[in-house]
């Protein structure tokens, strides 16, 4: 019993990271109607960013957490007006591949400065200890990691459900023509929306760097399972990515602590995929996604 | 002037197919022949049915573990291993294009991306059968008794295949099947209410291009003797739609231009010990995306289309 919740607890942590990239790509999806493929890489450079704040300018983690996705909402604003933007008329999937190109370049521009190896990321001093937390001690970095998810995942559905701002894109997300008629300027929320999901997923990054190996690569593998993550919860629904993305952390830690010795990696690493076949299956749309959003 | 078009390409094209391995090395030849297909069966479905899948990495890499598999442990003359990767490619398209195609668009590639991603990790897993990380090693290529050890004799051997696979590709866009697909492209719903069964296109579709696909993927193993994690990879999948975006989407003559483009650039970077080929290839295609949408072969075709 012990043992499970202790692993529960993992699921979440791990789920944390999931549920904050997919948070971050439905917020963009959802004004721009651009699934980015570069939220990896984001992820990627946000972990970088903190090391090298830390290696270069001896910057502590938590100026880290602060600096790093400022800076990449930043890029995120530059790439969006530079790239992004000029091909919002079109097809998105031209912005898919656009997103999936700038992966590449940021991918082999990190790897040429920093090699493929791990860069390793010290611990916070003041969350290296653990937690009682009644029944367990946890580590307290894990704790943080956790509460800081939900905490921002709460704060972006209050944003969106009870704010002037929420709810002008919330309104733009489901009918961006009504919206303008009603005399507002939905153009204008379109680039800060993606330096703010860009920002979630740098966010995201930092907060792996001292949890995570953090190399060029570390965001390649973990985008598609957050692909699959929208998927499963249906991409026009913040709420469907957050909580999948919760779930499938959980999922992927109970298969590693409990499915049969050998099978362990491969159940752990394709469950996200089977999760998926089984929901097109039964409601294509995603578990709460609406069928005109396609 | 354009009625003859058609015959002096074809004409010109084949000839330059015969040519290729006394003017690049040898090689190169080869893979340029298994790319071709790899992309030409991206462009039927992108081009013609409309669908972006951006997991066919799944098809030429598991086509190229079935035809290492067949060739190591049956030692099959090369073309019925060939056939059999294909024909195993083919099969797993079946139940992923089945649920692939209840989506469409953006969602559509995000499914095929991660079904691909699954496979990948199953081949990364299952080490007893393809080698993991290391890979599948000494692949024989046999063929009776000819010497096939000559990547210059391989080429001719291999020819055929190629050119049937581009022949079937040709022959399917062209023939009232592929008009369907390119109405159901155009306009689901209106396809829909003339009585064709859209889902049922789309996944014959994405069935006959797996096929395709794994024709390129299993001759690209016994090209190299060696099949690697990296033929399953994703950026696999992105590299295939890079080649179909730069050559020009809906014409099969821009895949093949695209996918020479590519394979030579590639080529030339590690032929130049250039560490960080994505930063080129990534540009190349953020260019093309952004200016270039029409791809090197539309780009000329609409030109000659102005001028004749």
């Amino acid at each position: 019993m012990t043992n499970f919740l202790e692993q529960t607890f993992n699921g979440l942590v791990s789920g944390s990271f999931l549920a904050l990239l997919a948070l971050g790509l439905a917020v963009i999806f959802g004004l721009l109607r651009v699934v980015n493929f570069a939220h990896g890489a984001i992820y990627m450079l946000g972990a970088f960013g903190a090391y090298v704040l830390a290696d270069e300018l001896g910057l502590p983690f938590w100026a880290a957490l602060l600096a790093v996705p400022v800076g990449l909402a930043a890029l995120g604003m530059v790439l969006e007006r530079a790239f992004i933007h000029r091909l919002t008329k079109l097809d998105p999937l031209y912005n898919f591949l656009l997103t999936f190109g700038l992966t590449l370049i940021l991918q082999d521009l990190v790897k040429a400065r920093y090699g493929v190896q791990s860069s390793p990321y010290a611990m916070p001093s003041a969350l290296s200890g653990s937690v009682d937390l009644g029944l367990f001690e946890f580590p307290a970095y894990r704790v943080f990691v956790l509460g800081t998810s939900i905490a921002i995942c709460v704060g972006v559905w209050a944003l969106l459900t009870r704010t002037r701002v929420g709810m002008v894109v919330r309104a733009a997300t489901e009918r961006p023509e009504l919206t303008r008629a009603f005399g507002i300027n939905v153009g204008r929320w379109i680039t800060p929306v993606f330096g703010f999901g860009v920002a979630l997923a740098g966010l995201a990054g930092v907060l792996a760097a001292p949890m995570r190996a953090v190399n060029p690569l570390m965001g390649a593998d973990l985008i598609i399972v957050v692909f699959a993550v929208v998927v499963i919860g249906g991409l026009g629904s913040i709420f469907g990515s957050v909580a999948v993305g919760f779930v499938i952390g959980v999922a992927q830690v109970w298969a590693e602590a409990y499915a049969p010795e050998s099978w362990r990696a491969l159940i752990a690493q394709t469950l996200p995929f089977v999760l998926m076949a089984v929901v097109l299956l039964w409601r294509p749309a995603g578990l709460f996604g609406r069928e005109e959003i396609a | 002037m354009r009625r003859f078009a058609g015959p002096v390409l074809l004409a010109a094209g084949l000839l330059v197919a015969v040519w290729l391995p006394n003017g690049v090395y040898t090689g190169l030849a080869v893979d340029l022949l298994c790319w071709a297909l790899f992309a030409v069966s991206v462009d039927l479905l992108l081009g013609y049915a409309g669908l972006l899948s951006f997991g066919h990495a799944a098809y030429w890499g598991s086509s190229a573990y079935a035809t290492g598999l067949l060739a190591v442990h049956l030692g099959l003359p090369f073309p019925l291993a060939v056939l059999g990767g294909a024909l195993t490619a083919a099969l797993i398209a079946v139940p992923v294009g089945y649920l692939a195609v209840k989506r469409v668009g953006i969602y559509f590639a995000m499914v095929t991306l991660a079904f691909a991603q699954m496979i990948y990790f199953i081949a990364n897993e299952w080490r007893s059968v393809t080698g993991g990380e290391n890979g599948m090693q000494s692949v024989p290529r046999t063929l009776g008794s000819v010497d096939l050890s000559d990547n210059y004799y391989f080429y001719y051997a291999a020819l055929p295949i190629v050119l049937g696979g581009l022949g079937l590709t040709w022959r399917i866009v062209h023939s009232p099947f592929g008009r369907v697909l390119v109405a159901i492209r155009d306009n689901p719903a209106r396809a829909r209410a003339l009585g064709y069964p859209v889902h049922r296109y789309k996944l014959a579709a994405f069935v006959l291009s797996a096929f395709v696909a794994g024709l390129g993927g299993g001759l690209f193993a016994l090209a190299h003797q060696f099949v690697s994690l990296d033929t399953l990879h994703w950026t696999t999948s992105g590299k295939a739609v890079i080649m179909v975006v730069l050559g020009g989407i809906g014409t099969l003559w821009g895949a093949l231009f695209g996918s020479s483009f590519v394979v030579v650039l590639e080529d030339s970077l590690s032929q130049a010990d250039f560490a960080s080929p994505g930063l080129i290839t990534g540009g190349v295609f953020v260019l093309a995306v952004l200016l270039f949408r029409r791809g090197l072969w539309g780009t000329v075709a609409a030109f000659l289309r102005r001028r004749f």
